[in-house]
């Protein structure tokens, strides 16, 4: 049997859908997916994060080449305009006519526009899709305030967008107090609190009457009050109806505020027909969260498959509601919403806590035996959401004192109640993907124990992320039962983790790794664990890499400060801070790489790498070097490589700060830095980011009130784009967050983590680097800059140092007995340069070892 | 330094202070080239400086460990690990390379014959 599937709208749920059917590929299913847009699904959930730094692509859900499958093809920018269910037809927007055999409905919802006069002024905007985004920051840019109409869970998703495009930010809410729906008066109260002091101005109570022309603002807003408020634009924001147009049309059936009728598989009263995500209505209401849409995904992907296979499927699943209760981070302020949050089950109890110094509300519905848990709120800190989630939707029984649930312990002890092992293998950790406990736990004996290992495979975690605290809980605790007992060891001779090899040596002043191996391993070491000791006294201590203790530690490449090649030779990379070179350093570099016959190549950190010298050429080039006025580039050491630059306001017509003179004092200041891998930076001049900052370790973009500092990028194997951790900062605070942000993460990284690996590793993620490196929340930050001043005051250069100490240089020759040069490095010519002769080349013909051109 | 052939057919390469403790040296004996370590203060072991993963001469820079009871040097260049006593290569045993008679007589490295 073959069906013609046409799956209407391609957001997070329609996607959802065709990729739980592509991963069944049922057999004769031939998929058309109109997709209204001009782009494939991407994460709605995830929105606001477009004015944090990530791009459209960032956000995309689509994996590379899905489209490209057979059978399935993918319509963009095509609208679904008419339906026909006699005939089984769709019209497009464009006259198109498709037939189908079936066709689900995954059209999702559209902003609610109140109708206040002006309402469509320009300046007006709805907050739904990335082109939305983009109109608002075309407008945003030259807008001083903006106003955000709703003060929903949405709305304040919203105002925080507003807030990181720089705009003075207002909420106007016409109910009493903030999410209405999901907390409480007191926990309104807090949350208003909490977000009028990251200077967002919120207005609640007022009804909206008219928007006009302000006197020196684009927008006047007149409340019923008589109040008013001007600004540059409006956002609204005020709740959302379903996308239920074509069904009205065809008559399918609709609930009394908006959606489609459906039953338990999702299907209309044409069965023909389904409809699943915010656009459906069952059992009386519509849901506007991603999980239980995915769910519907899910049945109505399992329902189509057992047609096509003509399977009797004894237990189709079904879907059968679902629990809206939320978490979420406003403005970096938790909020969540459990079950019966405002206690409306008759005889239902509550308990309340709240501390208005730390600005924290808890709330808690029980039922009238104090047995089960119902409900609750939790706005400040909601660190108990996940096990109260798995507490009330399980069942589980309430200790004697609820209360206890949610009010601070003194000692520090941990909280009575549910630890992870108390929760059945069916309970649900992930509702965004539906990933149970079990199968969290089958991922960790299937070898899965890492938490990123852990996304991979369950995809737990990857849509909202909520779990993810609770998936490292189920994780660690099915590691330690399997007896894995989460084995961090560096290697077999330190039974530690790399932090915790760091910490011994700063806290007891360890200062050769002869003493680290003595005090805290065995054997002899080896190759992970000594350049791991290395780069951690060098961190700690930064004495010279090539003295006597620290020189066997050392891998190759920094044995002789340069990176070996295939054949056993060297490259040399002179730094060049900031990309910057005068005539005469790049006529030196020249003429030193003809002197002694080396192939060159501008690297992509903006500098110059010369390829070919062998090991006894290395201390001569380098007096060379020296003398022309350069230092080592470290391009050989986990430690600082380049600082890259665009040219900045000096000579850029766009350029808004000086990129180039940041780059070279930053490049300056880090050089030598040893850390748990390489590290790379970038400063752009503008926005237009032309030196790549967000790919980089440590990118600092410029704007034109300062600097905005974007950590842990990558390019390379795994591209992520840096994320923004602070913005608008002086010079002096942008140097003090890179100084604590550096420390933090040699401090804390595991052997070989780039930081951005790090990052996603990293408990609390992107926030609570936030409270560490701009807040201070682990009051180290003082720490932090006087280890890196430490470093810093004691650079030297390592080749400066080793061309003048004799021991050292005795060791840069091939032979210890011989002046002779090593005859299997044998170079052949290539575009005008050297290259190393194949194995092939070498045996036909020797030709002598150097291409001196002296 | 000079190759001194003594009576007994081995070679004199270094003294023992050439070589920094925990590293290797190459030495050219016969036009072959072998790799010389020194680990702790007295301990001399020596293989061929060739690695046959790589096609290079370069063991002889490689970083010294232990791996359980085995005493091994990585390749500088791919990281596998050879026996310094035997010349095995414990990832790739059809890539194991030759060990040497190495000896230290008073405070001179003398080089003897492959063990193979």
């Amino acid at each position: 049997m073959t069906m013609k599937l046409l799956v209407i709208g391609n957001g997070m749920v329609g996607h959802k859908l065709l990729e739980e059917l592509m991963e069944r590929q049922p057999p004769g299913l031939d998929i058309t997916v109109l997709c209204e847009e001009g782009r494939p699904a991407y994460d709605r959930v995830h929105l606001s994060e477009f004015f944090s730094g990530k791009s459209a692509e960032d956000l995309s859900l689509v994996e590379p080449g899905f489209f490209d499958q057979p059978g399935i093809q993918l319509r963009l920018a095509a609208r679904a305009a008419h339906i026909d269910r006699q005939q089984k037809r769709i019209t497009t927007a464009d006259g198109e006519v498709l037939t189908y055999d079936k066709v689900v409905f995954a059209t999702g919802s559209k902003p609610f526009v109140p109708p206040i006069p002006g309402n469509e002024r320009a300046g007006c905007f709805v907050y739904r899709t990335i082109d939305d985004l983009l109109a608002m920051q075309a407008w945003g840019m030259h807008a001083k305030r903006g106003v955000v109409i709703g003060g929903g869970l949405l709305g304040l998703e919203c105002a925080k967008a507003l807030r990181d495009m720089g705009l003075e930010t207002h909420v106007v809410e016409f109910a009493p107090r903030l999410m209405a729906v999901q907390v409480d008066d007191i926990g309104g109260q807090i949350l208003r609190r909490k977000i009028e002091e990251l200077g967002v101005t919120v207005h609640t109570g007022k009804s909206t009457l008219e928007i006009v022309d302000g006197d020196d603002t684009h927008h006047r807003m007149k409340f019923a009050d008589g109040s008013y408020l001007d600004t540059d634009m409006i956002v609204f924001s005020a709740g959302i109806r379903p996308r239920d147009e074509l069904a009205r049309q065809c008559e399918l059936g609709v609930g009394e505020r908006g959606g489609i009728h459906v039953d338990n598989y999702c299907r209309t009263r044409d069965w023909d027909v389904y409809a699943i995500g915010e656009c459906a209505y069952w059992g009386g209401k519509t849901f506007g969260l991603v999980a239980p849409g995915y769910d519907m995904a899910r049945v109505v992907a399992a329902h189509l498959c057992a047609l096509l296979e003509r399977k009797h499927v004894l237990q189709l699943p079904e879907f059968v509601g679902a629990d809206m209760s939320t978490k979420l981070k406003l403005m970096g302020v938790d909020v969540a919403s459990l079950g019966d949050a405002h206690g409306t089950t008759p005889g239902s109890r509550s308990y309340q806590f709240s501390d208005e110094r730390r600005q924290v509300y808890k709330k808690l519905v029980v039922s009238g035996d104090g047995k089960q848990l119902l409900g609750g709120v939790l706005v400040g800190d909601a660190s108990e959401y996940g096990t109260l989630l798995q507490m009330m939707l399980n069942g589980i029984e309430l200790p004697a004192s609820p209360e206890f649930l949610i009010l601070p312990t003194p000692d520090g002890n941990a909280k009575p109640g549910l630890g992870v092992d108390t929760l059945p293998a069916s309970a649900q950790i992930c509702s965004c993907n539906n990933v149970s406990k079990g199968q969290l736990c089958d991922a960790v004996c299937a070898g899965a124990t890492s938490i990123g290992d852990l996304k991979t495979i369950t995809k737990a975690g990857t849509t909202c992320g909520g779990c993810v605290p609770l998936v490292t809980q189920i994780m660690k605790a099915e590691m330690k039962r399997q007896g894995l007992a989460v084995n961090n060891h560096l290697c077999e001779h330190f039974a530690y983790s790399r932090q915790e090899l760091y910490h011994l040596v700063r806290v007891e002043r360890i200062k050769h790794f002869d003493e680290l191996l003595a005090r805290h391993g065995k054997g002899l070491g080896c190759d992970i664990c000594k350049p791991v000791a290395a780069s951690i006294l060098a961190s700690c201590w930064n004495a010279f890499v090539l003295q006597k203790e620290h020189a066997s530690l050392q891998d190759s490449n920094d044995y002789f400060l340069a990176n070996i090649q295939k054949d056993g030779t060297y490259s040399v990379v002179p730094r060049m801070p900031g990309g910057e070179v005068t005539p005469d350093g790049l006529i030196a570099v020249g003429a030193i790489a003809k002197k002694y016959g080396l192939y060159t190549k501008i690297t992509g950190g903006q500098r110059v790498d010369m390829f070919g010298a062998r090991l006894e050429q290395l201390p001569v080039i380098w007096e060379e070097l020296i003398t022309a006025g350069f230092e080592s580039g470290h391009a050989y050491g986990k430690s600082l490589r380049t600082v890259k630059s665009c040219v900045g306001s000096t000579w850029c017509r766009y350029g808004v700060q000086d990129s180039v003179g940041t780059a070279i004092d930053l490049e300056n200041r880090y050089k030598g830095l040893r850390s748990p891998h390489k590290l790379k930076m970038a400063v752009s001049g503008c926005t237009r980011e032309c030196a790549e900052a967000q790919g980089k370790d440590v990118g600092v973009i410029a704007t034109e009130k300062g600097w905005n500092l974007y950590v842990c990028g990558n390019g390379g194997m795994k591209p992520r784009h840096a994320e923004l951790l602070a913005g608008d900062l002086d010079t002096p605070t942008l140097i003090k967050y890179i100084d604590r942000f550096l420390m933090f993460y040699i401090r804390t990284a595991d052997r070989l983590q780039r930081t951005s690996v790090w990052r996603d590793n990293l408990e609390g993620g992107l926030d609570y680097l936030k409270e560490v490196i701009v807040h201070d929340k682990l009051g180290i930050a003082a720490e932090l800059e006087a280890e890196m001043q430490l470093v810093i005051d004691t650079y030297e250069c390592e080749w400066k140092k080793a061309v003048t100490d004799p021991q050292t240089r005795k060791r840069f020759q091939h032979f210890v007995n011989s002046r002779e040069a090593d005859n299997n490095v044998v170079f052949v010519p290539e575009r005008g340069q050297i290259r190393p002769a194949t194995l092939e080349e070498k045996r036909s013909r020797r030709i002598p070892a150097s291409v001196m051109t002296e | 330094m000079e190759d001194v052939v003594t009576a007994k057919g081995w070679t004199l390469v270094c003294d023992l202070d050439d070589i920094v403790s925990n590293t290797g040296v190459c030495a050219l004996v016969d036009d072959e080239q072998v790799a010389v370590f020194r680990v702790g203060e007295n301990a001399l072991y020596a293989i061929d400086n060739f690695d046959p993963n790589a096609n290079a001469y370069v063991l002889s820079r490689g970083l010294i460990g232990s791996l359980g009871e085995r005493v091994v040097v990585a390749s500088p260049i791919y990281k596998q690990h050879f026996d310094l006593r035997t010349g095995e290569c414990l990832e790739a045993p059809e890539h194991s390379v030759r060990a040497w008679q190495v000896t230290l007589q008073g405070d001179h490295v003398l080089l003897g014959q492959p063990l193979r």
